[in-house]
This record gives structure tokens, C-alpha cells and sequence, in this order.
């Protein structure tokens, strides 16, 4: 069968680019022109020639597979692997730098929920608005508007602004427009790491009718591995710009589980208009030292940095740790005082203590929000890796000959006592 | 069904690109709906605002220039010598001016969606000739309060003239804006340049006041477009062809000027902004 996605030798290079401020500014280019002609006429030369240095860092290098119409596939990859790059080449929002792709059909997006809503229009303008820059025609719109309302329960407010819905209301709106799309081919991106538990179920459903019912061809990049194993025949792992397996989903996601190259410390690409985001995440160990491998009988403590561009009220700072399959073993949604707390704008830090012997020797990893709980979500990095080592005076170790059970260490204290 | 789509390195200029706009028709629809309604719903007098800016100005003109300062008009009123120039230039320098932040205004799709960049350039344009339609009310107003009957082929050339207006601001809105990506500081030096060209186009003051000179004027692509308004509308001069011609080539070539370099650098929006 004609494959419905053909991507070939895709690659994406990208200049890095050092300015302070952040964007190059006319009139510093022009006065270094007038201050020094000859030194920016040599410099534009060699750009123009190719010599002399450039940094160059290639998001994505060889990318080649194939997708079958009807098939829902996974792209999977740590932090920066190049699966959101990869996607835009498929959007079309950016050129690649090699490569050709050729897909059939219509193809729609799905890069962020609410994309052009404005906040002036109504509820009912928003739907018109958000589904036509998804890419549905005025008359899709109107044959499934019934149908995105109710699935965002907001036919009360229909005809109010955007600008006073709550977020959650906003983003359930948003993702129901999305929701209602009707291309061959679906490339998504993450989305369903917005609203609260209840709206993600709502949503994972939503998505598994969509694509079974309709035989759509998706390509879904998540961190969410839960989610991917229940999407997801094949997936496909990208690690630094390259693809590492394209196989069953299965296959790809215990690879990754148990190959993840451990880093101790993550920075994160600083995303413009976002009202708080974690710059970067460290893992320590107990005498301070960047480690991503802790043994089982010590603590260590995770700092995770952030920065507030606009005051943030109610919001709190959570971490939560996952053995691999996903399964949720602890949820830190605050501290002691357990209070929301109100944000000023600026740089933060925040360092978690985890005590030792609370995770058994094994594979981890932790996600961070930065969020109103149950509200909105305002922040989310996935996906930091590290892992409990055995270490030499671990009574587990000695007794169960190394065979590590369970995935909490905690040592409980028995007392004997001879009852006859 | 089968559209197939293709993505490159390269891309070249087509007749696909054409093909394209017309496909995303819809999507030009609403982002012109959306601004209207915004701006219509923002501010209480939002209809009202595009009749006020032109008339006040077109009033302190009047006073300061047309009777202090005794600027000559061409033999007709000053005030409505003024209004015809001015609502040429506002929608020329209002479309300009928009278009020149269209890109940075919508950033978030742009990094987010594809459809063809040009379309929030035009939709711009088009929100600006409502403003330009109601606003001409006033010059309806004013002809009938001078006694002025415009001629019958004149008012077919009105379109053309409006067409010449359409070119010049979107070409060169379609330079700024794909400067401004680049270089984020231009926007601010924007409004001193849209100064500084309304002092050279005769808006204030009749071309002929530059003498021998004048045709230096006349490349200024908006200057053919309001002397020709004012010969059809109020008879002020005979319509000078060469003026025109010259004015609505210069007009074409920013046009094209700009659509090519704008759409050489489109692709790489979402990575810079």
C-alpha cells in the first residue's frame, strides 16, 4: 500500500545566534556598521563565503520512515530529542533543511489548544475563528458547532467574551474545536498536557473515538507514555535529531524506559508569553554534587529553577515521580504549610529534598508543574531521569541477594517478640 | 480527494503559491471579520473613531494651515482640498503602518498554524478600506456643501487610484514586516517615518507648490494618487496621465518589490520569532 507519509533524509539546521536583549536590533547593526566598516564588511564575507565561526546545531538529521494511511503512531524522545521540530517541518511552519516529505490528503495541526482565540470575541466567534485557523471550512464549523459545545459544556456562555472565561473553561472550549477536526492526516503535539486529570481522560477518550472510529492517520508526539501505549500501534523514538527505532509501540517504549541516557542537569528553551516556566531542572546528590545515579541509602534533592514573567496568584510548584509503565508513586503537590501560594514576578528556586531510601534501586523519573491545581495549568516539563543505584550497606541488598522488589525502600521496623 | 502535499528546502515562487491563497480564502474571511468585530467592539465609538480622526485633523489643518498660514489650495476650499488628500493618506499610512506589525501582532499562530503569511497582510488592508469607505462619507458631505460634482469618469478612476493605494502600503508593509521580524526595533522607528512621508506627499499643500521640482514629488507613489483625486473629484487641475503613470508603476514595483522579498523570507518566521 501507497504509505500516506513518505519523510525522507529530513534534517533541520538551525544558526545559533548569540544577541543580548534577545533579537538583533537595527540600530545596533547599523552602528556597528558606522563604528567599524571594514571589520563588518570581513565578518559579512565570511558568512557569505562560509568561513570563520558559525554555531551551527542540527535539530534533526536523517529522518527517514514511512506511515501507512489509518495508522496511529507515536513519536517519542527525550527532552529536546527533535520531535516538536519534527512536527513543524510536517505543519509546514518551518522549511526543513534537507529532506523531502510527501503527504496525502488534507493535514491539520495540533500544536498548542486555542490558537487565535481572542479574548474580545465570544465564545460562538471563538469556535469560527479557532476552526478556521485549524484549518475547517465555515460549513464543518456549523455542521459540528452543536457538538463542540456540548462537548465544552459551555452553552451558558456562549455568547459571553473569551476574556471572562475561566481557564479551564477556555481550554476545554479549545480543545473541543480541536476536537472536531476532520483531516486525513492529524499531526499532534503534546495538547494533552493541558487541564486538570478529569479534562485529560475526557480528552485521551476523545481522541481514541476520533481516531479508531475514522480510521485518521495521526502522528501524536507525547511525553505521556500512558498515552502512547493506549493510542499508539508503532512509535518512533528520535533521540538528538535522529530516529533510534521505529517498531511497536511496545518494543520502543521498554527501550527507551531502559536506555535513557541520564543527564543530572536539564535546561529548558525559553518560551516567549508564558506567564511562568522552569528554566532548568538539577538533580543533586547528598554532598551536593550533580548526579543523575543516587544510591538507595542516601538522599538527594532536586532543584528546579523558574522564572515569573507576570505575578501569578494561587499557583504552586508540584513534583511527580513515576516508575517506568507510568505508574505514579508519589505525588508532591506542595510543601508542609500546604498553601497556594501568590507569585511575584522574578527567578526562583526550589529545591526538593527526597530523603533516602524511599525509592528502590531502579529507573525513575519525574515530571514538574507549575500549575493552579484542579484549575489550570501553567507549566509542565516531563520526563527528568535519574536513577537509584544498590549500594553496599543496603539490608535488601544483603537479604534478598540483590533482588530488588517494589519500588519503595523504605525500611520498616519490625519488633519480635516470642508470644509462648 | 487526494490533495498532495510536498514539503522542501527550497520553494520557489509559483503559481501554486496563487493556487494557495485562494484555498485559504476562507481563513482571509475571518481574520478580516475577526479584526473588524475587535475593533468595532473595543471602542464604544469604534464606527465613529474612523469619521473623527480624519474630520478633527482635516479641521486643525484648516485653521492652522489653510487660514494662518495661508497655504495655498488650488483654487478650491481648503478644508476639503485637505479631506480629500487625508483620506487617501490615512488609509495608505494606516494599512502601512499595519501591515508593518502584522507578523510580531500574530506571532502565536504564526508559530503555531500554517496558511499562506500573506493573507494577515491583506486582511489588514481590507479592515483599513472599511475605515476608508466610511470615512469617504465625509467627503460626500463636503462636496455637497462646496457645490462639487465630480465627473462621471472620474469616479471610475477612483477604484484604480484605490488599487495604487492598496499596492503601494501593502508593498511596502510587506518589507517592514519581514524587517521587523528580524529586527525587532523598527516598529518603533515606524511612526517617524510615516511623519516624514506625509510632509513629502502633497497632502498638506499642493504639488505645484514645489515649483520645478515637482516631479521629484512625483515619486512619491501616493503623491499621484491624491493630485488625481483631487483633479476628478474637485477639478482642481487637469488630470496629469504622466503623473498618474509614474505614480502607479512606482506603485506596482514596490508591490512586487515586496511580495518577493517577503515571500523569500516567510519560511523562516516561526524560527526567528
Amino acid at each position: 500500500m501507497e504509505p500516506i507519509i513518505e519523510i525522507k533524509n529530513i534534517g533541520k539546521k538551525y544558526n545559533i545566534r548569540h544577541y543580548q536583549g534577545g533579537y538583533v536590533a537595527l540600530r545596533d547593526v547599523l552602528a556597528t556598521i558606522l563604528k567599524s566598516p571594514f571589520k563588518f564588511a570581513k565578518k559579512k564575507v565570511k558568512s557569505v563565503v562560509g568561513i570563520g565561526t558559525k554555531e551551527e546545531f542540527w535539530a534533526l538529521k536523517g529522518v527517514n520512515f514511512n506511515i501507512q494511511p489509518g495508522e496511529i503512531v507515536g513519536i517519542i524522545g527525550r527532552n529536546g530529542a527533535g520531535k516538536s521540530t519534527l512536527l513543524k517541518i510536517l505543519t509546514g511552519i518551518t522549511p526543513p533543511t534537507t529532506g523531502e516529505i510527501k503527504m496525502q490528503g488534507r493535514v491539520a495541526s495540533l500544536l498548542e489548544v486555542g490558537t487565535g482565540f481572542h479574548p474580545e470575541l465570544t465564545g460562538r466567534e471563538n469556535i469560527f475563528l479557532n476552526g478556521a485557523i485549524l484549518g475547517m471550512t465555515r460549513r464543518e464549523i456549523a455542521r459540528n458547532f452543536d457538538s463542540i459545545v456540548e462537548f465544552a459544556e459551555i452553552e451558558k456562555f456562549l455568547d459571553t467574551p473569551v476574556k471572562y472565561y475561566s481557564s479551564g473553561m477556555y481550554v476545554r472550549l479549545a480543545f473541543s474545536v480541536a476536537a472536531h477536526m476532520e483531516p486525513d492526516i492529524l499531526l499532534v503535539d503534546e495538547v494533552l498536557a493541558v487541564g486538570d486529570a478529569e479534562f485529560q481522560k475526557k480528552c485521551l477518550g476523545k481522541m481514541e473515538e476520533v481516531t479508531k472510529k475514522q480510521g485518521r492517520t495521526i502522528l501524536f508526539v507525547s511525553h505521556n507514555l500512558g498515552a502512547i501505549k493506549r493510542l499508539c500501534k508503532k512509535t518512533v523514538l528520535l533521540e538528538k535529531g535522529e530516529v533510534k527505532m521505529f517498531d511497536n509501540t511496545e518494543k520502543v517504549i521498554n527501550y527507551y524506559s531502559n536506555n535513557s541516557e541520564l543527564s543530572s542537569v536539564t535546561t529548558f528553551k525559553h518560551e516567549p508569553d508564558k506567564e511562568a516556566q522552569v528554566t532548568k531542572i538539577s538533580i543533586r546528590n547528598k554532598d551536593g554534587r550533580y548526579e543523575t545515579k543516587i544510591p538507595v541509602t542516601e538522599s538527594f534533592s532536586i532543584d528546579i529553577e523558574y522564572e515569573i514573567s507576570r505575578p501569578a496568584k494561587n499557583a504552586v510548584l508540584s513534583v511527580m515521580f513515576y516508575a517506568d509503565g507510568d505508574i505514579l508513586l508519589l505525588s508532591s503537590e506542595s510543601d508542609k504549610d500546604a498553601k497556594l501560594r501568590d507569585y511575584l514576578p522574578g527567578k526562583y528556586k526550589t529545591t526538593v529534598e527526597v530523603p533516602a531510601s524511599l525509592f528502590n534501586v531502579g529507573i525513575y523519573y519525574f515530571d514538574t508543574r507549575f500549575h493552579r491545581p484542579g484549575i489550570e495549568l501553567i507549566d509542565h516539563k516531563q520526563n527528568i531521569n535519574f536513577e537509584i543505584t544498590d549500594a553496599e550497606n543496603n539490608p535488601q541488598s544483603i537479604i534478598f541477594n540483590s533482588n530488588h522488589m517494589g519500588k519503595i525502600a523504605t525500611i520498616l521496623d519490625y519488633k519480635t517478640e516470642k508470644t509462648n | 480527494m487526494s490533495i498532495t502535499t510536498i514539503i522542501r528546502p527550497k520553494k520557489t515562487f509559483s503559481l501554486n503559491d496563487l493556487r494557495e491563497l485562494w484555498q485559504y480564502r476562507e481563513l482571509l474571511y475571518f481574520f478580516t471579520w475577526r479584526d473588524l468585530k475587535v475593533r468595532y467592539k473595543q471602542t464604544a465609538i469604534g464606527a465613529a473613531w474612523a469619521i473623527l480622526q480624519p474630520f478633527i485633523t482635516m479641521v486643525i489643518f484648516s485653521v492652522f494651515f489653510g487660514k494662518l498660514a495661508q497655504v495655498p489650495s488650488d483654487g478650491v476650499p481648503y478644508p476639503i482640498f485637505v479631506y480629500t488628500g487625508l483620506l487617501f493618506w490615512q488609509f495608505f499610512s494606516s494599512a502601512l503602518s499595519d501591515t508593518a506589525n502584522v507578523l510580531i501582532g500574530n506571532q502565536s499562530i504564526i508559530t503555531k498554524v500554517y496558511f499562506p503569511r500573506l493573507i494577515l497582510p491583506v486582511s489588514g488592508v481590507i479592515t483599513k478600506f472599511v475605515d476608508f469607505t466610511i470615512s469617504s462619507l465625509i467627503l460626500v458631505g463636503l462636496m455637497a456643501y462646496y457645490g462639487y460634482m465630480p465627473h462621471l469618469m472620474g469616479f471610475l478612476l477612483v477604484p484604480i487610484l484605490l488599487l495604487m493605494t492598496f499596492a503601494a502600503s501593502v508593498g511596502g508593509g510587506l518589507v517592514l514586516a519581514a524587517i521587523n521580524v528580524k529586527y525587532r526595533d523598527v516598529r518603533y522607528a515606524l511612526p517617524f517615518f510615516i511623519q516624514i512621508l506625509l510632509f513629502i506627499t502633497p497632502v498638506i499643500y499642493p504639488a505645484s507648490i514645489a515649483g520645478k521640482w515637482s516631479w521629484l514629488l512625483a515619486f512619491n507613489p501616493m503623491t499621484g494618487v491624491i493630485q488625481s483625486a483631487r483633479a476628478i473629484l474637485l477639478g482642481t487641475t487637469i488630470l496629469n496621465w504622466n503623473l498618474l503613470g509614474l505614480s502607479s508603476i512606482v506603485c506596482l514595483v514596490v508591490l512586487v518589490v515586496g511580495v518577493i522579498y517577503f515571500k523569500r523570507v516567510e519560511r523562516y518566521f516561526a524560527d526567528i520569532l
